[in-house]
């Protein structure tokens, strides 16, 4: 068992998802297969080889810079569950 | 600060908002003030199925920044996504850099308490797109999220914990502040937030190596407010020492009001980013000949044209800094200085003083000064040639401002030429002290200061028009009989 439960619960809270027990006790076991799994790679010898950023060869294309976006806001706003005077309303964030 | 047994460490993170026209990974406007979420494309809303495409004019800028400041440009760098969820993050993810940054080992110089030229060294200079915005005021139960400014391109530059004095940090501030102007590639704007700050401070008492636990001053966004923020931070620290206590590593945020630091409330466990490259993003590789085709286009560096200031022009040291402090103003100098024969200490002076006095009083920019640096120029020459003088020449400048024409427009039309003919200002002279016999026989009487006295009277009759050198010496030989 590689990860433990309070490993578990900081990375459900991070991920903002709540977890029964029973679920916990489902994660730890899964995820944690998972890890043993990974691990499994620092026994291969790295030294000297670039961590890899991305699986494709090849290199970032460029945009010029040109606005090319017509917004639509009342339209992409029909999915959000609150909004007014165009913003869109979330409950209150205290700072 | 508090005597000289704390030393105080300082490390700044500025955010420089990038002059791009569209934003960082899409082809929505970055312009400021529109209205909410009118600018915000399906990119910057974090819509299912949309792909970030990296705007080429970020990577120029950020090259040029990185050249500027004697600093490695990557020949490859890598955007990774930072995690954590915020209402103004639609994606609950901030694409930023991290293990590769497109800018490391840079450094500039700035002047210390004894003026002496100080190294301060650049970690690192990464490019990231920022987050929306959230508003408070006048919404009852809720806050509002205006996601216009969401994926504008930031340069955040990290320096290493040089600093000792939050004097030191602002001067870095503003050595980074004229930078990116210089180059063009952020407007530097502090109250739209263009240009902003957070602070790492801590204490160390003087002499220990390890560095103290430091607190991190956010989102300072003017220059007075860092260094009264900084200035109370290290009270505080010092203070928490002093009475035995311990300085806990958090965030604390800036309250100008109250002129005081206070820990944020929200999540401090919440630091845990889980950086990872982006998928949605390939590494960006720069070339060699790219590299040196943006060197190409830098222009001179506030450093460089400082010296040259002095070694050119003859100019005070201080005066050079002044006016290289801005882009505008040293080319306003420069063509003014190119235009007339007058000499530059002159030129600067007038700048420095009338000019800068006037743009100041109706709160314009040197771009949209009432006198432009020909018209100057013109009325300079008139100083120069004795047309005119000092004194007189002011009048001239505020009818140049008010737009009542050139100078020798001016100058003939309000009859201001200086008078140097010595039988005229003799006539005056005389006139003067035959209408003041008692205070013509003080001065003889060795009262040398009364000289002043009537050197004001020769002008008043003249309506200071008469060359005040030929006055002095005429006055001193007739009076001295």
């Amino acid at each position: 068992m590689s990860l433990s439960k309070e490993q578990v619960q900081h990375i459900a809270m991070l991920a903002r998802l709540e977890l029964t027990d029973d679920e916990y006790a489902e994660s730890v076991a899964k995820l944690s297969r998972i890890v043993d799994f990974v691990d499994q790679l620092s026994q291969a010898d790295t030294d000297g080889v670039i961590p890899m950023a991305h699986p494709l060869d090849a290199a970032q294309r460029l945009r010029p810079d040109v606005v090319t976006e017509r917004i639509e806001r009342d339209r992409y706003q029909e999915n959000a569950a609150a909004v007014a005077g165009g913003l869109y309303l979330v409950p209150k964030v205290i700072e | 600060m508090t005597g000289s047994a704390w030393e105080v460490v300082i490390g700044l993170e500025i955010h420089a908002q990038l002059a791009t026209r569209s934003k960082i990974f899409s082809g929505a406007s970055t312009a400021y003030g529109a209205e909410p979420n009118t600018q915000a494309c399906l990119v910057d809303l974090g819509y299912p199925g949309v792909l970030p495409v990296l705007n080429e004019e970020v990577v120029r800028m950020a090259a040029m920044f990185g050249l500027a400041v004697n600093a490695a440009v990557a020949p490859r760098s890598v955007f990774a996504r930072k995690n954590y969820f915020y209402p103004d993050l639609p994606k609950g993810y901030q694409i930023s850099q991290y293990e590769l940054p497109i800018v490391e080992h840079g450094e500039l110089y700035i002047e210390d308490a004894d003026g002496n030229e100080k190294r301060i060294g650049i970690t690192r200079a990464h490019l990231e797109e920022d987050a929306g915005k959230s508003i408070h005021e006048g919404l009852d139960k809720s806050s509002g999220i205006d996601l216009n400014r969401t994926g504008t391109p930031l340069l955040e530059i990290v320096s290493e914990p040089d600093m000792r004095s939050a004097k030191e940090a602002i001067a870095y501030m503003r050595k980074i502040h004229t930078i990116v102007r210089y180059l063009g590639i952020s407007d530097g704007n502090m109250q739209e937030g263009s240009f902003r700050c957070d602070a790492n401070v801590s204490v160390r008492p003087r002499g220990q190596e390890e560095f103290g636990t430091r607190a991190e001053l956010k989102n300072l966004n003017s220059f007075r407010f860092i260094e009264k923020a900084i200035n109370f931070e290290v009270e505080r620290q010092i203070e928490l020492i002093e009475e035995g206590r311990e300085v806990v590593q958090e965030t604390r945020l800036y309250d100008s009001d109250r002129d005081e630091t206070r820990p944020m409330r929200s999540k401090e466990e919440a630091n845990d980013y889980r950086y990872f490259p982006d998928p949605d993003l390939l590494p960006v590789e720069i070339s060699a000949e790219y590299i040196e085709s943006v060197r190409q286009q830098l222009p001179e560096l506030p450093d460089a044209k400082k010296q040259r200031f002095v070694a050119e022009y003859g100019l005070r040291d201080e005066d050079a800094g002044i006016l290289t402090a801005s882009r505008a103003v040293a080319d306003y100098f420069e063509d003014a200085a190119a235009a007339t024969e007058a000499p530059a200490q002159l030129v600067a002076n007038w700048i420095m003083g009338e000019l800068s006095g006037a743009l100041n009083r109706e709160g314009l920019e040197i771009g949209d000064s009432k006198v432009s640096a020909a018209e100057l120029a013109g009325m300079l020459s008139r100083i120069h040639d004795s047309t005119i003088s000092g004194k007189i020449a002011k009048q001239v400048f505020e009818a140049i401002w008010g737009g009542e024409g050139t100078a020798d427009a001016v100058i003939e039309a309000k009859g201001l030429k200086q008078i140097t003919d010595s039988s005229a200002i003799e006539a005056v002279v005389d006139k003067v002290i035959a209408a003041n016999p008692s205070q013509a026989a003080d001065y003889r009487a060795g009262k040398d200061k009364l000289i002043g006295y009537f050197v004001g009277q020769v002008m008043k009759e003249t309506r200071g028009q008469a060359n005040p050198a030929q006055v002095n010496q005429i006055l001193k030989d007739k009076l001295g009989n």
